[in-house]
């Protein structure tokens, strides 16, 4: 997120629509997550002409060419280096970065570190769909061990990347994540626009060509109470309901030192030892991230949070400092270092 | 070569009074003697006294080379004189060997008859071992054929720093300023410019200023008192005559840098630089660092992919988008560069190569990259090429570069080489204020009805420049194909055949806007004509400027703008009977010439990290004359196209 906030736009979802016929497949999660941009963005006060959306390649990377304002499609896996190069150039403009699993942790896993580590305010969106959709199915490097796919007829052998455990272990300062029809979407893309630094959030999306429900397990709408675990800031980690079923939350096992899910009784979750979300506490960050859907529900929204002084500014600082007090002279530039006059008498120093 | 018109087998040729018109000496010593600094400084030296010079640093890949052996031998060449010099010279007549290693690598190139200055200190038996000798080469006559001048120059070092107590080690570092020393007496230097060098180098430690100082005066006073005895021998060379103004030695990759600076001034532009360490161009990127109040903002990106792209980036939000590596580091630009193809944006790839494939020779000097630049990405991707000649020419070829880059929106890219990155010579320090400016102006308002038409192109087939952050003109672009004028998605065919055009004639039409092709030593028409491009320059110019001398009826035609090509080019080979094309790579430019204009040029090739030496191009130029009846040279009267002007040698 920038300053954009303090200079609030007046625009509504209509105006972040672009006149280009949406290429996805219907059906496709991107178009709720498209939707879910569109409706933040005026919620944000953003200004289309200072927004730039960039991506890579695959479908995720269409992205840009269906929101109204700045857009760059660039190569596969690179839009974190472009966006650098043009957030160092305009620091002003609000950058969103969108890419997805084959392009931002494959081919792009070193440009996604790098990014993160550095800090570079901006929003990365990385759709994860577990799969390569635009090159017809092949397994990614988010795929499930056993992902029959074109490329892996016997079922994939590669154990899976986790991207939010990938960002943090890269240095994100801000985690977070999503699913593509989740109401609770816009909440988390908001948060992430208001982080001042690097914003990860990785957004489980269907693709329902290659990939159909993978995550239907957690985002079906039956059950979701018992299988999300929505995080909120200073608030006890509990899911269930008490009317359809047991309330449980997660415990820190003090001992061995990870996470557990225990019972909550009758809504003593202090009693249950149950640990209130700290988003600033990076240990538990930690566990959050790798904690495995099955024994555990799915960990959402707002992981990590904990700013720290963005590339941008440090750099851009840094050379302000630098040349405090320079005029830069081009002709004193050219004529530095060890330099002689020749004239009629010959050359002198 | 050391010499004009000088035998192979002689030193140098006398004036009047017995004094050679030029002279070649080559320091050579372990990684750690400090060799390049000592060439730097007698380069420096050498300049203060007029005379015209070329240096040719040449050092190993590994950073400290283990000591003492055949790989880790640094060595610095510099040829001078007190005529116009255009190479460092194709065999030294001096040589300053530090140790075995230094000698054994370096006294095969040494001109017969010349000197070898030997430190017999560092002739143990261990590194005489470490070098392959058997026996001291010293002792054994198989140095004959030159004179050699061998002394304890360890020893005589040590004692001359001895009032300063330093330990052994530091005070055997002082080594280098003692020869050094030796070598301004050699050549009737002034030492107080070296004396003013070292108090500023070692403000913070003055013991070590003034140890440094007294073993260059025991160097000097040594020249002294050996002159009675040995072959040692002072020499004065008179200056050469030069237009008056202020000088300073350049590097390739110091005016490369200006270069880009001042091009994106002229521009009025901030400059991006993107860049990823490699040799030989990481060089660019540490000047740069050092100029940020022109505007410039350096990144160090995690690879060259990165480096491009944040560049390109930069470009997309309105600054000038420059890039630099080595032909590896090219290489995997080429996606990028692809990219900023078609997305025409304006973008500097500057290119130090080096002898390759893959790593190849990373402190070697080759040409090998031209194919890699005009033809190197995939699909139809013309982007301009222009080369620099000389360290001083790079300069201005890094302006010509930013101006083409954003008055037609495209990647440019700047190729120089090793040799030019890292060789040194004089340079008349330009004014600035004689460059035309070539201010950049920003779409600042919708340029279709009513709407914004990203890619509409005009007269030149340039499409307009749009930053992000300008009111009311969102639009997308990217690298698939795109409609015309709107840059919508699109790849019809008819899209596809439209834009593939528009982008191929924007790049030809280049050609309108470069200077027609000179000749920079001859006639527009005759026998043979040498064709050139990039760091050959000084060798092909002293070639055929022999040859003229001898009467043939030769040219130099050097090439800036590889592609496009300027378009009388291909009228002016007509013009000649032979094209010969000396190139250090297997013979890209002549295929390319070939390619172009069906002429049958003829490659002269060179693939030994080395430069060429006159003498080969001139043997080459020979075989074009022997083969011709009626033509054995002789003398023909002496006329202005004999003699290069200065305006050819450094325009």
């Amino acid at each position: 997120m920038n300053e954009m906030t303090k200079i609030a736009v007046q625009t509504t979802l209509k105006d972040w629509e672009t006149d280009q016929e949406v290429r996805w497949c219907p059906g496709c999660g991107d178009y709720a997550i498209l939707k879910a941009v569109q409706r933040t963005l005026p919620e944000i006060g953003a200004d289309p002409a200072k927004t730039v959306f960039v991506s890579g390649i695959g479908c995720s990377s269409r992205f840009p060419y269906y929101v109204e304002s700045y857009g760059f499609h660039t190569i596969h896996g690179r839009a974190p280096a472009f966006a650098t190069g043009i957030k160092l150039a305009n620091p002003e403009l609000d950058v969103w970065l969108v890419t997805g699993d084959g392009d931002g942790l494959s081919i792009g896993g070193n440009h996604t570190m790098h990014v993160l580590r550095r800090n570079l305010n901006c929003q990365i969106l990385l759709f994860n769909n577990e799969i390569y959709g635009l090159t017809k199915g092949q397994y990614s490097p988010t795929s499930r061990e056993g992902t029959p796919s074109p490329s892996s007829p016997g079922g994939s052998v590669d154990r899976p990347a986790q991207p939010a455990a990938f960002a943090l272990g890269s240095g994100a300062r801000f985690v977070a994540r999503g699913f593509d029809v989740s109401k609770e979407l816009g909440g988390v893309l908001k948060a992430a626009h208001a982080h001042r630094g690097a914003a990860f959030v990785e957004i489980f999306q269907n693709c329902i060509v290659y990939n159909k429900d993978v995550f239907e397990d957690f985002a079906a709408p039956k059950g979701a109470e018992s299988s999300q675990l929505w995080l909120k800031n200073g608030e006890p980690m509990l899911f269930g309901n008490a009317k359809t079923g047991p309330v449980r939350g997660i415990s820190l096992n003090r001992d061995h030192l990870h996470l557990e899910v225990v019972d909550v009784p009758d809504g003593e979750w202090e009693k249950a030892g149950v640990i209130v979300h700290d988003v600033t506490n990076r240990a538990v960050a930690h566990m959050l991230v790798e904690m495995p859907f099955g024994p555990f529900p799915m960990a959402l929204g707002v992981l990590y949070d904990d700013p720290r002084p963005t590339f941008e500014d440090t750099l851009l600082g840094q050379d302000a400092k630098t040349n405090e007090g320079k005029v830069p002279d081009l002709a004193k530039l050219l004529a530095k270092g060890q330099t002689w006059t020749v004239s009629a008498d010959g050359p002198e120093l | 070569m050391a010499t004009i018109l000088a035998d192979d087998d002689s030193v140098a040729v006398p004036t009047g009074d017995g004094v050679p018109e030029a002279v070649v000496v080559r320091f050579a010593g372990d990684s750690g003697d400090g060799m390049q600094l000592t060439g730097g400084q007698f380069t420096l030296s050498t300049a203060l006294s007029g005379n015209d010079l070329a240096t040719f640093p040449d050092f190993p890949a590994e950073i400290r080379a283990p000591q003492g052996t055949l790989f880790g031998v640094s060595a610095f060449q510099i040829n001078f004189g007190s005529t116009e010099i255009t190479t460092a010279g194709d065999q030294p007549d001096v040589l300053i060997a530090m140790n075995p290693a230094a000698l054994k690598t370096n006294a095969p190139a040494l001109k017969a008859g010349g000197l070898i200055i030997a430190d017999t200190g560092e002739f143990s038996k261990r590194n005489l071992e470490k070098a392959k000798y058997d026996v001291s080469p010293i002792d054994d006559g198989s140095l004959a054929k030159w004179d050699v001048l061998a002394f304890d120059i360890s020893a005589l070092t040590l004692e001359s720093v001895k009032p300063f107590g330093l330990g052994n080690k530091e005070a055997l570092r002082c080594k280098n300023m003692w020869t050094l020393g030796l070598a301004l007496w050699m050549f009737d230097r002034d030492r107080q410019p070296i004396v003013d060098w070292l108090n500023d180098k070692f403000k913070k430690n003055p013991v070590l200023a003034e140890a440094n100082i007294a073993a260059l005066n025991a160097g000097h006073a040594y020249g002294e008192t050996a002159e009675l005895a040995g072959p040692l021998k002072k020499l004065h060379l008179d200056p050469v005559p030069s237009p008056a103004g202020l000088y300073r030695t350049v590097t390739g990759a110091e005016a490369v840098s200006y270069g880009l600076v001042a091009g994106a001034q002229l521009a009025n532009l901030p400059l991006f630089f993107g860049g990823y360490p490699i040799t030989p161009a990481s060089a660019i990127l540490h000047n740069l660092v050092k100029m940020k109040e022109f505007g410039v903002t350096t990144f160090q990106a995690e690879d060259e992919i990165a480096a491009v792209c944040a560049a390109i980036g930069a470009s997309y939000a309105g600054h000038l988008g420059v890039t630099s590596s080595s032909g590896p580091g090219i290489a995997l630009k080429g996606e990028a560069i692809g990219l900023g193809i078609m997305t025409e944006l304006p973008l500097v790839i500057v290119n130090s190569q080096r002898g390759g494939p893959s790593t190849g020779l990373p402190t070697k000097t080759e040409q090998s990259d031209l194919y890699q630049a005009v033809y190197g990405r995939n699909g139809d991707a013309p982007l301009p090429v222009i080369s620099a000649r000389s360290p001083a020419d790079a300069f201005e070829c890094a302006i010509e570069a930013c101006r083409i880059a954003v008055q037609y929106m495209t990647p440019v890219i700047l190729l120089t080489d090793g040799y030019i990155a890292n060789a040194a010579e004089p340079w008349k320090v330009p004014d600035p204020t004689t460059f035309a400016p070539f201010p950049v102006t920003f779409l600042a308002e919708k340029n279709g009805d009513g709407v914004v038409l990203p890619f509409k192109r005009d007269a030149n087939g340039v499409r307009p420049w749009i930053k992000p952050g300008t009111p009311g003109l969102m639009h997308r672009i990217g690298g698939i194909e795109k409609a015309v004028d709107t840059g919508n998605i699109d790849y019809s065919p008819l899209a596809h055949q439209t834009q593939t055009d528009a982008r191929k004639a924007k790049i030809d039409g280049i050609a309108a806007s470069i200077p027609d092709q000179d000749v920079a030593l001859g006639g527009g028409a005759g026998h043979l004509a040498v064709v050139g491009w990039g760091s050959t320059f000084g060798p092909i110019h002293q070639a055929v400027r022999r040859q003229r001398a001898k009467g043939r009826s030769v040219s130099h035609i050097h090439v800036r703008h590889v592609w496009p090509l300027p378009a009388n080019l291909g009228d002016l080979l007509q013009q000649f009977d032979e094209v010969l094309v000396p190139e250090m790579n297997t013979g890209q430019f002549k295929t390319v010439l070939r390619d172009q204009y069906l002429v049958d040029a003829k490659p002269l090739t060179k693939t030994s990290g080395q430069p060429f030496t006159i003498a080969e191009i001139e043997e080459a130029i020979d075989h074009f004359f022997g083969q011709r009846a009626n033509n054995e040279g002789g003398e023909v009267d002496a006329d202005d196209t004999q003699l290069p002007s200065i305006k050819a040698v450094n325009p």
